[in-house]
């Protein structure tokens, strides 16, 4: 078979993929100052799509906008269309909490609530009233925490402060959390930034577990950790959506001299 | 010369040094600046301090105990007969020879030898120039003036010699040790450091002055009065000995605590729902531009003395407060008779409420705000709404610290006396209507301590045993509060 034959078949076998989320024309404005240009960017269903490109270009941005976390902040506005399961998520028949119980997000500093580790757990289902009883929420509490690879860490000190685990545990926690909520898209903003490799790599095999139930899209500064968690790359620079490919593809032959470059290590 | 010449010509001293150690540092490094420990400032610094602090000091001492050497020296010239006085007259008697000091250098030769002709014509003399002298003055007194004079002005003659001197021997001496392995930065940061110690420990050392002098007071109340009829008397009537009681009066604390504590409790009933909610919106609702506008206009509150709060309270709440009552016994009853008093616990503690509101909200709107915004993110992230958020995550969070700024503020409440002086009367009365007039511990030492009195009779030592009592209650409060604070601040971080 040819090099094209074979690319054809690849971009075909994706292809076939749902597309979960779809974003046309995004622009964010922080005040004036714009962040992003007109980023056009799907998210394909059960896939971990990765984010990456040089600091301060908008990856952050651009995630936050899949589940309006930038509402929170004073003065962003947001202009195009985002779609989830082919509804804007911008239209005002939405509602935003709604919105967030389907897109989770999980921070790039592990950000426990000064609650027991239960407590973190069941915050979500609790407000979203998940359960119907005490029971419904142990089981749901469990699960959580047996998807986040946290179970067996934790099964004994349940009702202990969830700040007082270690930042790989409380990261994983925080997924457990997000997880809880049964969303079908998880969001990730560097989740191992701020951890030491073996908790990072025990995530990245979370993450891999995930993909099974999730759609997850995930922002990352490191290019092995794009290249080991996700099957879809998009590269970010100055605001500009430059390529979003395959990830094979996208690390041994981008179609952009500018990824080419920022994979090397020539900029960034 | 005079002191404020004197330092001025330290300063000036010391100025010169600071320039010399500099320059002689610069000489020393020959251009390098590696080749000195410090900077050349610092060399500047350390040369201008030993030039300028020993003699400083000399002078304060000198100051401090030259007035009391050469007042002793003055009464050693009196007359036998003076000194065989009492101490009040030899007081008087020395009071006017300071007057007579001070105007004997404005006299011509001629005045003074009549003033010795005839002692008695010294009032007049002395009036004409604007020097007024109580009494008729003695021979004696003169001489004695003349003394003392004398004796100040060998006092400052030798104190500006040897402060200058001291001065300048200092600025030599530190400028001979000036040298390039000299730790000259180590050595001024040492004179700063010692400086800030003593700042603080002013502060500190004014604190246990202060408890220790109420303490001292206290006691000797206790001596006359027992503890255990101070502090479970139930009953306040602290009769004037004038009043031809032939008891002291009872002095218990129960009603006025009783008071203090209903009233601040009614306070507080005021103020914390009122301010919390105040600062949940300051803090988590307000747009940037309405907290920029509305925090300042509620901390001007805070400024606002308490006598305002107090007449406000009686023109305004008291009355009030007793006319609606009246309106509304009387829709009940068809009986216009108000129930509420003008001067009432709750009168008192609704304006004291509304002056702890900005109190309240401040405090509580900085530790809602200090909770780090990732919780509130993770929160909202997760589909909470806001109100959800601020319930189950940013209250819960920011708790113990809000806890301590309502302990705070308890001891604030407990301690405010001109709002319920206006607000609710100075009766010491045990009952528990919220409409009747109460009072609290703070007013009753007000009460105890005005008007003319000798610090001997238990009526008025008692306002040092109040006073005692409410300032353990206070210190209880705050460091209980500070505890608290401080556990919370440990959580993040
Ligand atoms: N809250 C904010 N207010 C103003 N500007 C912001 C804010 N957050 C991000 N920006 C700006 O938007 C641009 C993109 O930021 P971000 O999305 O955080 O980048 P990345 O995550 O790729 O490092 C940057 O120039 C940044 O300065
Ligand atoms: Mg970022």
């Amino acid at each position: 078979m040819t090099e094209a034959a074979t690319e054809e078949l690849l971009d075909k076998k994706m292809n076939a993929v749902p597309l979960k989320m779809v974003g046309k024309d995004v622009s964010v404005y922080y005040g004036d100052k714009r962040a992003l240009y007109d980023v056009n960017l799907n998210v394909r269903e059960n896939t971990v799509t990765a984010l990456i490109g040089p600091s301060g270009c908008g990856k952050s941005t651009f995630l936050r906008t899949l589940n309006r976390m930038n509402d929170t902040i004073d003065g962003c506005r947001v202009t195009g269309t985002i779609t989830l399961d082919g509804d804007d998520i911008y239209d005002s028949s939405i509602d935003v909490v709604e919105l967030r119980a389907r897109v989770g997000m999980v921070f790039q500093k592990p950000n426990p609530f000064p609650k027991s580790i239960y407590e973190n757990v069941a915050y979500g289902p609790r407000i979203h009233g998940l359960a119907k009883s005490k029971a419904d929420l142990d089981q749901v509490v469990e699960q959580s925490l047996q998807k986040a690879g946290l179970w067996n860490e934790v099964k004994d000190r349940l009702h202990e402060g969830g700040t007082g685990l270690s930042g790989g545990q409380q990261q994983r926690l925080c997924i457990a959390r997000a997880v809880a909520v049964s969303p079908e898209v998880i969001l990730m903003d560097e989740p191992c930034s701020a951890l030491d490799p073996i908790a990072t790599a025990r995530v990245e095999e979370l993450i891999h577990e995930l993909r099974t139930n999730f759609t997850i899209v995930i922002v990352t500064h490191s290019m092995q950790q794009a290249a080991r968690v996700s099957q879809r790359t998009a590269m970010f620079h100055l605001g500009n959506l430059v390529e979003e490919n395959d990830t094979d593809k996208m690390f041994t032959n981008p179609d952009d001299q500018r990824t080419q470059d920022y994979i090397m290590g020539r900029f960034g | 010369m005079s002191t404020t010449l004197l330092l001025a010509i330290l300063l000036v001293i010391a100025a010169v040094a600071f320039v010399l150690g500099r320059m002689r540092a610069g000489a020393l490094s020959q251009g390098r600046s590696s080749a000195l420990h410090s900077r050349p400032n610092y060399y500047g610094a350390f040369v201008a301090l030993a030039a300028f602090l020993p003699s400083l000091i000399l002078v304060a001492v000198w100051l401090t105990i030259s007035p009391f050497v050469i007042n002793s020296a003055v009464r050693d010239t009196f007359p036998q007969e003076v000194k065989n006085q009492s101490e009040a007259q030899q007081s008087l008697a020395h009071g006017m020879v300071t007057t007579i000091a001070r105007g004997l250098p404005f006299l011509t030769e001629e005045e003074i030898a009549g003033i010795r002709q005839d002692p008695s014509t010294l009032q007049s003399v002395f009036a004409a120039r604007r020097f007024a002298v109580a009494a008729e003055a003695q021979p004696y007194m003169l001489d004695s003036a003349a003394t003392l004079n004398a004796m100040s002005q060998t006092s400052r003659t030798t104190l500006s010699a040897l402060a200058l001197l001291l001065s300048i021997v200092g600025a030599f001496f530190a400028l001979r040790m000036v040298a390039p392995r000299f730790r000259a930065r180590n050595q001024v940061e040492r004179v700063m450091l010692w400086s800030l110690l003593l700042a603080s420990s002013i502060a500190i050392l004014t604190t246990v002055g202060i408890v220790a002098s109420m303490a001292t007071e206290a006691l000797r109340f206790f001596t006359m009065v027992p503890a255990h009829e101070f502090f479970f008397g139930t009953v306040w009537d602290p009769r004037f000995a004038g009043a031809g009681a032939s008891s002291s009066g009872q002095f218990g604390l129960i009603p006025l605590l009783a008071g203090t504590l209903y009233i601040g409790f009614v306070a507080m009933l005021v103020a914390v729902p009122v301010g919390l909610f105040a600062a949940i919106y300051m803090a988590e609702y307000a747009s940037p531009r309405m907290r920029s506008t509305a925090k300042p206009l509620l901390e001007v509150l805070a400024g606002i003395p308490t006598i305002v709060y107090g007449f406000f309270a009686l023109v305004t709440v008291g009355p009030f407060l007793r006319d609606i009552s009246a309106q509304l016994s009387g829709l009940v009853t068809g009986d216009y008779t108000s129930f509420i008093e003008a001067q009432s616990v709750i009168t008192a503690g609704i304006v004291m409420g509304i002056m702890l509101i900005p109190y309240v909200s401040s405090l509580s709107d900085d530790i809602i705000t200090a909770v780090p915004r990732a919780l509130r993110d993770g929160s909202l992230g997760l589909g909470a709404t806001r109100s959800e958020t601020i319930k189950r995550v940013i209250l819960p969070a920011a708790l113990p610290g809000i806890v301590g700024a309502l302990l705070m503020t308890a001891s604030r409440a407990i301690g405010e006396t001109m709002i319920v002086v206006l607000a609710a009367g100075v009766a010491a009365r045990m009952q528990l209507n919220p409409f009747e007039p109460m009072t609290t511990v703070t007013v009753k030492i007000v009460n105890q301590l005005t008007g003319d009195l000798e610090f001997t009779s238990p009526q008025t030592l008692v306002a040092f045993a109040l006073g005692i009592t409410l300032f353990c209650i206070t210190l209880a409060l705050n460091i209980y509060a500070l505890y608290i604070v401080r556990k919370y601040r440990e959580q993040y971080e």
